[in-house]
């Protein structure tokens, strides 16, 4: 069984702005990925979502905190040890059409697989390895194999890139936003695809920020805010009775088909000096709480500030991101995660 | 009726021969109206979007009248169109994320906006502003920031702030909503529809590929296939009982919240639209289309088979007239 596990991992950037300090982009992170799963990892932009796909798959260095591949922790892994490593887990990013280099045909991408990691295969037993794995992902070897990228559609690229890695022994694919590129029409057949791919034993990790994708494909879901998992567990456990209430915010604003949003008018906002409107409307009453939800979605969808903001209420009104490694200790700690049934995990209120 | 589009052709040149990208394309909007505008990649919403503002050196109009507010709008002298641009016709670019300067601060650009449009009473205009911008939920100090200052769903809303701050009679939405977070988006699309209650737009066309999202903010919904409008009907029409199959087929290929693959298996549509470089005759979805029969091969009529609902689409005007 190959399991991948993260176990505390935490992961703190260095702020480029004159402010300086850290700022914590995973904050002690732990859960498993098991053969034959399908885990949605659901935030909103600075959620850290990606900077987990980004330690899954080496490209960044965690601060703390061990990811172990069967058992093995994968910072050791190096040279023959590092190749073998990405024969087993490999990943689709978000932008196929910045994955392929414009002056070159598609699929060279398959001929540098090949140069690296079947150098001895030969030609016709390595032409039937490329077309089983396009014949996997639903493509005709005729219609993409020595055609240029911009001869190709988005969906095209993207079920290329994802037989790329099938080429490989994968046993985990990290898929980055792998279909918010795509039209309406083609992402489906992605998103089919990856559900195929699953059965046959994959373990995928599908990180986006669409909360109906993620739901269509997994098994298992964990939400993402600050870097810190808020409610994790089986999917139609979290999508059927949400606990936490940035899970249910998250789920009253996607926009769906059959069902409006209630949209409630904002009130009159009188002309005054800064910051006053909303005290000046809340006399009346009701627009207040409009307006308060207003700014509230203000706050809420500002990860950077918001991450300060909610750090300084943490730590009492002190400076929330800061250098000093002791505040910095506090300032990554994540909130409890509680057992609210079983595989249903909810964090405590930050 | 506040804005009509008739017969409104759009081409770009290109060394292989001028490109049709919008054909023949009519619509209506009425006052307060706010129509989505949707299709895939490729299948000219944003050319018919820009050729109502702002057609550059590479578009030309092929044909076609534009009319807001019972005027005609110079679409192909750019002169013309200068005065009229923020005033009658003003359009939140896509990518409005970057569609800041980064070297100048919000409120000197706004300024320079108002300068460079002649606007006689600017600190009456200024005052709109902060109103507006606490309206939002958004303080002034704003003005005095950087751009990059701003997280991506607080630039989105001072662009359209801006877009909207000279009263527009039709206002133009490129993909709003496309690059945010599912909170942002919602607090943009009720934005939109806050900013035509209050008559800061008369009229709006939001284009999207994002179905889900027009069905929240939009009265009406045009979808477009390959430079064409394929149907046009209210918004509860097209979600609940679409004509066209190429409607019907996007609608089936969209996820529910709730749906998942082991109850439902949602399809999506074989192949691909067809290059408009050299269009094949007929009907253009027909290589796509489960229904094609032989006279698709003529190009069918852009037609009313009910009231307010026009698609273009054989199949739907034989079962209508049967």
């Amino acid at each position: 069984m190959t399991t991948l596990k993260l176990d505390q991992v935490s992961k703190l950037y260095r702020a480029t702005s004159r402010a300086g300090g850290l700022t914590p982009a995973l904050r002690k992170v732990s859960f498993e990925l098991k053969p034959g799963e399908v885990i949605s990892l659901i935030g909103e932009s600075g959620s850290g979502k990606t900077t987990i796909g980004k330690v899954l798959l080496r490209l960044v260095q965690p601060t703390s905190g061990t990811v172990t591949f069967d058992g093995k922790d994968i910072a050791t892994y190096s040279g023959r040890g590092l190749k073998d490593y990405y024969r087993q887990v490999q990943g689709v990013f978000q932008d196929p059409f910045s994955s392929y280099n414009p002056i070159y045909r598609a699929d060279r991408v398959y001929d540098l697989i090949r140069e690296s990691y079947f150098p001895k295969t030969g030609d016709r037993e390595w032409s039937g390895k490329v077309e089983q794995a396009l014949d996997a992902v639903a493509l005709n070897p005729g219609d993409v194999l020595g055609k240029y990228p911009h001869q190709l559609s988005g969906g095209q690229q993207q079920r290329l890139l994802i037989a790329r890695a099938l080429l490989l022994d994968v046993k985990v694919l990290v898929a980055d936003e792998v279909i918010s590129m795509l039209d309406a029409s083609t992402r489906v057949d992605v998103l089919n695809l990856l559900v195929k791919l699953k059965r046959q034993g994959l373990a995928i990790l599908f990180i986006t920020h669409d909360l109906s994708l993620g739901n269509y494909v997994s098994d298992r879901t964990i939400i993402l805010r600050h870097g810190a998992i808020v409610e994790m567990g089986a999917t139609e456990k979290i999508f059927g009775n949400p606990q936490h209430d940035y899970t249910r915010m998250l789920l009253s604003a996607v926009p769906e088909l059959h069902k409006k949003w209630d949209h409630s008018p904002l009130g009159p906002v009188a002309v005054s000096a800064r910051g006053a409107a909303v005290a000046e409307a809340s006399q009346d009453g009701a627009p207040a709480a409009t307006l308060a939800r207003a700014a509230l979605l203000d706050e809420v969808t500002h990860a950077e500030q918001v991450v300060k903001r909610d750090l300084r209420a943490v730590l009492g009104g002190r400076r929330a991101v800061a250098s000093g490694r002791s505040q910095v200790a506090v300032a990554l700690e994540p909130p409890a995660l509680r057992e609210f049934e079983p595989d249903h995990l909810v964090a405590d209120p930050e | 009726m506040s804005v009509s589009v008739e017969n409104l052709s759009v081409a770009y040149r290109s060394h292989r021969g001028d490109v049709t990208a919008v054909d023949g394309v009519n619509f209506a909007l009425a006052d307060g109206e706010i129509m989505g505008l949707a299709g895939e990649s490729g299948s000219g919403k944003s050319t018919l979007g820009n050729a109502l503002i702002y057609l550059d050196q590479r578009m030309k109009a092929t044909g076609g009248k534009v009319t807001v507010d019972g005027k005609e709008l110079p679409i192909s002298d750019s002169r013309a169109m200068r005065p009229l641009r923020m005033t009658e016709v003003s359009l939140v670019p896509q990518y409005a994320m970057s569609a800041l300067p980064p070297t100048r601060k919000i409120g000197r650009v706004i300024n320079d906006l108002l300068k460079s449009h002649h606007v006689k009473d600017r600190p009456a205009v200024l005052t709109e502003l902060k109103r507006r911008l606490e309206l939002i939920g958004l303080t002034d100090d704003i003005l005095s920031k950087y751009s990059f200052e701003l997280s991506g769903g607080m630039r989105q809303r001072v662009t359209i702030i801006m877009s909207t701050l000279l009263n527009p009679s039709l206002l133009i939405a490129d993909e709003v909503t496309s690059a945010l977070d599912v909170s942002t988006q919602r607090a943009v699309g009720e934005m939109l529809i806050e900013f035509r209650n209050r008559g800061y737009v008369k009229s709006a066309i939001a284009i999207t590929h994002d179905l889900a999202i027009l069905a929240q903010i939009a009265d009406s919904i045009a979808i477009m296939y390959a430079g064409r409008l394929a149907e046009r009907a209210s918004t509860d029409a097209i979600v609940n009982s679409p004509l066209h199959p190429y409607t019907q087929a996007l609608i089936a290929s969209l996820p529910e919240v709730g749906v998942r693959h082991d109850q439902v298996t949602l399809t999506g549509i074989p192949g691909r639209p067809p290059s408009l470089v050299n269009p094949p005759a007929g009907c253009r979805f027909r290589d796509r289309c489960p229904f094609a029969f032989a006279r698709c091969t003529q190009t069918p009529p852009f037609e009313e088979v009910k009231p307010g609902h026009l698609v273009a689409c054989w199949k739907v005007s034989q079962e209508q007239a049967a």
